[in-house]
């Protein structure tokens, strides 16, 4: 499990990063969602890996021992949140960039040939 | 303290989250009141931050003033810690926020939507930043900041600042993610966010786990650096801050000083001699950074054509120097290097308004105004009739004021610049013990000369373009709220010279209460539960 779990990590943060260094404006946006999505996955493993555990043993109440660690959880929902948030913004600034430059290249004017 | 008092902790992060959200609700209409708000509440965190100062600076021993969130026991409560040196940031983050809001009531104010508020978010970002003790809890804060200030960036709008601030943003938004990695990979050996339990639990992690810890701490560092600027991760920095508009650039020159407090509380706190194995983790590279970072600036300032490019290129400079006075990790020079950060920043904050003043008489930004006026109407015809002092005092007052940047910029006699330099450097050359000068202290010497002598050079030539050699350009129409700031920041910058022995008093104090990181853990996580902090909710 963890080594499909890592697998998954790398192939999207690997993405992520690969698009970040392209060009074209929409190819960074997506390369940005690409790397928050592997570092979302990233804190939950951090809170190491458990398969089974219950949210609420029905014996076992009152013992934290037998819970997923619930920290990481509340971590990556805030992060979640301000990602969404931040690159909601970046998609704006995205399209005032294209509107008044007139081009999707991340430098604001198309390479020389 | 009793009653109110315990509630000054939480203030600086309360009010200007109620004035921003306040703001927000009277759209693009009743500029006069939300002007009024702004300069308010930005004063009101002026007085909350001297009475924060005073605090902490009359109990003799520098306890830690710890404010629990919600009255958990503090291992699992997020804290507000105000010590020292958070609370001299307050004080540095206020007054320049006074300066600049002050400075954009004139006209900047009117170039684009909500920026009174969007002012006032970010203020409340940067003092959670200064303020808080958890790990996490400075990834919301410097998310808050970081979005607010994506908005002050495009302020005014216009291709340039556009263009700049997707960079700007992509950058950052990179760079939060690399936070988000640092942190959990630390949350994940140690099982802790709480930055002074972290420091007391580092001496006990198993060696196999010592690596992954160290990664993360260089992951989150990297973060951090970003913001401070440090070479290679500045070539962001020039552009976005020669972009932004005046009162937000002169607000953003605190921006990197964030990063830079960060790492000081964080790699003393977590690294330092009380760290065992770990201990002094990465010095080196605070060190090597910082001087590169000097370089860097200080070639910049000499190849800049411009005058917000060579104020940009300033903040490398200063940014470095504070890095690399850092990474030598001795008491005296972190002094010194906190009295050249209040000094330097007060000084870039005045450049970056009294740039714009000068660059007036061309008025590149005179079709942005326009078109800005055009869009949001210009309901506030009256300001135009008190427009303008007597016309060459004018050029005087200016000219006068760019020296006095330039002079503590530079680091000459007689303002701070230079009494922030030579504490640095008398502290560098003669060590604590009797280990003689290293070489790394020589080779900090030679570069903070070099940079003063190209910072020097840089300005004057600059100088003498700007108020010399164009005979055929029109005065700048100067109002007296706009060079008032600027004569305030240096005023008081001359203030922090001829009060330079106090002054220093407090930065050693601070200084040797974060190279012994002891107190402030124990303060923080003896905090007693109970008697206070009853009542306010993380936000």
């Amino acid at each position: 499990m963890e080594a499909i779990v890592a697998l998954g990590i790398g192939a999207l943060a690997g993405s992520g990063v690969w698009l970040i260094l392209r060009p074209r404006t929409f190819q960074v946006i997506i390369g940005l969602s690409l790397l928050s999505y592997a570092i979302n996955l990233f804190i939950i493993v951090m809170g190491r890996l458990r398969t089974g555990a219950p949210i609420l043993a029905s014996r076992a109440a009152g013992d934290p021992s037998q819970y997923a660690d619930p920290l990481p959880q509340a971590l990556v929902l805030t992060a979640i949140v301000i990602s969404f948030a931040t690159t909601a913004l970046f998609l704006v600034v995205l399209l005032a960039s294209r509107g008044l430059t007139g081009t999707d290249h991340v430098d604001g004017r198309e390479p020389e040939p | 303290m009793s009653g109110i008092a315990d509630h000054l902790v939480i203030a600086p992060i309360v009010l200007p989250l109620v004035a921003g959200a306040v703001m927000l609700l009277f759209g693009e209409r009743g500029r006069t009141a939300k002007a009024a708000i702004n300069v308010g509440s930005t004063l009101g965190l002026v007085a909350i931050a001297v009475a924060l100062l005073t605090s902490t600076a009359a109990s003799s021993d520098g306890a830690a003033a710890t404010y629990r969130l919600g009255d958990w026991p503090v291992p699992f409560a997020i804290v507000l810690v105000a010590d020292r040196l958070s609370a001299l940031m307050l004080l540095l983050t206020s007054l320049l926020a006074a300066a600049a809001v002050v400075f954009s009531l004139a006209r900047w104010h009117r170039a684009g939507a909500h920026f009174h508020s969007l002012f006032q978010f970010l203020l409340m970002g940067l003092n959670g930043a200064f303020l808080t003790g958890d790990l996490f809890n400075l990834f919301v804060f410097f998310e808050l900041m970081l979005a607010a200030s994506y908005g002050l960036a495009l302020h005014g709008s216009g291709p340039v600042r556009v263009r700049a601030g997707l960079h700007y943003i992509v950058v950052n938004l990179a760079a939060s993610l690399l936070f988000l990695v640092g942190v959990s990979l630390i949350y994940g050996v140690s099982g802790t966010l709480n930055m002074a339990d972290l420091a007391a639990r580092i001496p006990g992690i198993a060696p196999q786990s010592r690596g992954l810890l160290e990664a993360g701490a260089a992951v989150l560092a990297t973060a951090f650096l970003l913001k401070a600027g440090m070479w290679p991760l500045c070539f962001w920095l020039p552009t976005t801050y020669a972009a932004a508009s005046p009162p937000v650039a002169a607000v953003f020159a605190i921006m990197t000083k964030v990063g830079a407090y960060i790492v000081l509380r964080l790699w003393l706190l977590l690294f330092g001699e009380a760290a065992g194995a770990s201990a002094h983790f990465g010095g080196d590279v605070l060190l090597l950074g910082g001087l590169a970072t000097v370089a860097f600036g200080a070639i910049g300032t000499l190849a800049s054509q411009d005058l917000p490019r060579l104020a940009a290129h300033s903040v490398l400079v200063s940014s470095g120097t504070v890095l690399a006075a850092m990474g030598m990790g001795e008491t005296g020079v972190t002094a010194g290097a906190l009295f050249y950060m209040v000094s330097s920043t007060l000084a870039l904050g005045a450049l970056f308004l009294l740039v714009e003043l000068v660059e007036r008489g061309r008025e590149p930004g005179a079709d942005v105004l326009a078109v800005t006026r055009e869009a949001y109407g210009d309901d506030d015809l009256e300001d135009e009739e008190e427009v303008g002092l007597a016309i060459p005092a004018t050029m005087g007052m200016l000219g006068l004021a760019f020296i006095g940047c330039a002079l503590v910029i530079a680091g000459l006699p007689p303002l701070s610049g230079f009494v922030a330099k030579f504490a640095l450097l008398t502290a560098a050359l003669n060590p604590a013990g009797s280990a003689g000068v290293s070489t790394a202290s020589w080779a900090l010497l030679a570069i903070l000369i070099v940079s003063g002598l190209a910072a020097v050079v840089a300005m004057t030539r600059a100088g003498m373009r700007s108020f010399w050699a164009s005979p055929d350009r029109a005065v700048p129409r100067v109002r007296l709220i706009e060079m008032g700031p600027v004569a305030i920041l240096l005023i008081l910058c001359a203030l922090q010279t001829i009060q330079a022995g106090p002054v220093m008093r407090y930065m050693h104090a601070t200084a040797q209460s974060l190279h012994t990181p002891q107190s402030y853990v124990r303060d923080v996580l003896q905090a007693e539960p109970g008697a206070e902090a009853r009542r306010a909710g993380p936000t």
